[in-house]
């Protein structure tokens, strides 16, 4: 089932700047999170384009059901 | 615990926030939003899993160990016995004879105390070669070393250790027979024998019908210098972000990215307490970020660099006279 | 005592202790504003994709509990041998992934947005808290691949958790104890703190924007 004696994989891709040492998937990964977080701040986001006139009255905290 | 009311804003850390209710609103479907998200996750994942797959390199077993790096079993066998290996000199949780880190004058590993004995050249070495049956030479050596006082034990261990290290790429083989080595020499091969069996982790492990606690194998296998080769060669080193990281070109743990940090960088890369600092250090980190709302200057980050100005620009673009003047 | 027939529960006589019962309801009544658990409007500012990694964390935690539980059926060496395990496992792997890259993203969020403002500072707590937790549950899982990658990280991290005297109760190197603790006791944590969290972001309302005044026009003295 599993072979015996463990033929070692490649490590991967792996980048290195200074102290720091990654993996090109995480750094992926980081810059990936990054780039949807500030789309995610610009993009607008629909219905935002509302005048103050077609938002509904302050709810309360007293509505039923 | 009581419902805010109209009457009285609700207050802050950092000045009176109006109360969310009081704003004018807009349709939200909560339900479909979750139900969408679901869906995105959902076939985010699959696709990921599907293109990527995951890694699932086998474990080493000992005969694994055993038939790769004899000379590593031999070593490491002779190191168990002389009592000089990682394990037996670890001090707590496994045994009594080491000091353990510091967190400055904190001795939390002696707090921990010794939970999980382990007897390194016995529990590791001598106990499982006891098993053994019909091998007469190994029972004489065993007799022999069983009959002998501690400190030429250590003796032999010792000076067959210093023999294997000197000679070439450690072969066993390549050590001349001495006396000095008493049954050392005898019993390590045999230890070796016994791990290409494929048996030693049964003999190794309690309980071992149905053991689910490899503790004694894994501490046998990290005592050796096999394990550690295998993970360096896939930088998953302490010294190589090795904690962020994954075997191959796989995703490892982005977010262990500071944990790991400090294990790069003195002080903390040259200490024998490095351990114990860094996991003080973030501690103390943790907690400036669970209690961020009470720290001065990090909690007014948010006011110096306007971000929320960007996030929430569509509401002070419409509600110009609703922003409080400073 | 029997109820009446309007379903309202009955009131305690006068001058008797309120049942546990009736303080228990009344807690879970008013832990939240009346129609504020589901509600179908939201305060007109929340309009940003920044708010959407909230419930994207919930929805990706919920891919994590299924992929999870599929893994279980199988068993703990199951994904080793099976084609279709080893599937369950990736999706196991990426839906951690995700998770852990949206709920950051969230955090960050948050931060931005100083979301801890008017009493939310549970809430903040909370969140923070489950970031911590779900990655000592991550750190479990990774304990209990039974494979290379198992028994190096079990070996290292031992001496991290030694040295602070944990690792005499906690031993990562004992497969069994770490898969149970893996399935079992943290994401039962996790889940406690998740749900405690969602209630208080539904109690509290999302945070108004800073420097946000009451929208009848009267400015609120700092």
């Amino acid at each position: 089932m599993l072979p015996t004696g463990t033929a070692p994989s490649p490590a991967g891709d792996y980048l290195d700047w200074g102290v720091i040492h990654i993996s090109v998937t995480n750094l992926t990964i980081i810059l990936v999170m990054l780039a949807v977080f500030v789309l995610a701040v610009l993009l607008p986001f629909p219905g935002t384009r509302s005048t103050p006139s077609e938002e509904g009255p302050a709810p309360g905290r007293r509505t039923d059901g | 615990m009581s419902t805010s009311t109209l009457t009285r804003p609700s207050a802050s850390v950092s000045g009176r926030t109006p109360d969310a209710h009081d704003f004018p609103t807009r349709r939200y479907d909560l339900v479909k939003e979750f139900v969408i998200a679901l869906v995105v996750t959902g076939v985010l994942s699959v696709g990921l899993a599907v293109a990527f797959s995951s890694p699932d390199e086998p474990a080493i077993s000992l005969r694994d160990w055993a038939v790769s790096a004899p000379a590593d079993v031999v070593a490491t066998a002779t190191s168990e016995l002389a009592g000089t290996s990682p394990s037996a000199t670890y001090g707590p949780p496994y045994t009594s004879n080491g000091d353990g880190q510091t967190l400055g004058p904190l001795p939390l590993q002696q707090w921990g105390g010794v939970r999980l004995r382990v007897d390194s050249a016995n529990d590791l070495v001598v106990t499982p070669l006891s098993r053994v049956t019909g091998d007469t030479a190994l029972a004489t050596a065993l007799a022999q070393w069983r009959a002998a006082s501690a400190d030429q034990r250590t003796a032999w261990a010792t000076a067959y250790a210093d023999a294997l290290a000197a000679a070439p790429a450690g072969d066993p083989a390549q050590v001349a027979p001495s006396s000095d080595f008493g049954p050392v020499p005898l019993m390590t091969a045999s230890f070796l024998t016994l791990a290409r069996s494929g048996g030693l982790e049964a003999v190794l492990d309690a309980p071992s019908f149905f053991g689910t606690d490899p503790t004694r194998s894994l501490l046998l296998l990290s005592d050796g210098s096999y394990l550690e080769e295998q993970a360096r060669a896939r930088s998953l080193g302490g010294d190589q972000w090795g904690m962020m990281n994954e075997t191959g070109n796989y995703p490892g743990q982005p977010w262990m990215w500071l944990y790991t940090f400090w294990y790069q960088v003195e002080p903390f890369a040259s200490s024998d307490n490095a351990d114990a600092l860094v996991w003080g250090l973030m501690v103390v980190l943790t907690l400036l970020l669970v209690f961020l709302p009470f720290v001065p200057g990090l909690r007014s980050v948010p006011r110096w660099v306007p971000m929320h100005r960007l996030i929430w620009r569509a509401w002070y673009r419409d509600h110009p006279e609703a922003v409080r003047r400073r | 005592m029997s109820a009446p027939t309007t379903g309202r529960p009955a009131p305690s006589p006068p001058g008797r202790h309120p049942t546990w019962t009736a303080r228990l309801r009344g807690r879970i009544a008013g832990a939240v504003p009346p129609g504020q658990a589901l509600p179908d409007r939201q305060p007109a500012y929340v309009a940003s994709w920044v708010y959407v990694f909230g419930v994207a964390t919930l929805a990706a935690l919920v891919v994590v509990l299924l992929s999870g539980g599929a893994l279980a059926i199988g068993g703990e060496a199951w994904w080793h041998t099976s084609s279709l395990g080893r599937f369950v496992n990736s999706l196991h792997l990426w839906s951690v992934e995700v998770f852990m890259a949206v709920m950051v993203i969230h955090l960050w969020g948050k931060f931005w947005m100083a979301a801890w403002r008017g009493g939310r500072v549970m809430t903040w707590i909370t969140g923070v808290i489950a970031f911590v937790g779900s990655i000592a549950t991550a750190f479990t899982g990774y304990l209990s691949q039974t494979n290379l990658d198992a028994q190096w990280i079990s070996t290292q991290a031992k001496d991290g958790l030694n040295a602070v005297g944990v690792g005499a109760w906690f031993n990562v190197l004992d497969t069994g104890q770490m898969l149970m603790w893996h399935i079992v006791l943290l994401p039962l944590l996790v889940g406690l703190l998740v749900v405690v969290h969602i209630v208080l972001v539904r109690r509290h309302g999302v945070v108004p924007p800073i420097d946000a005044a009451t929208p009848t026009g009267e400015e609120v003295d700092r």
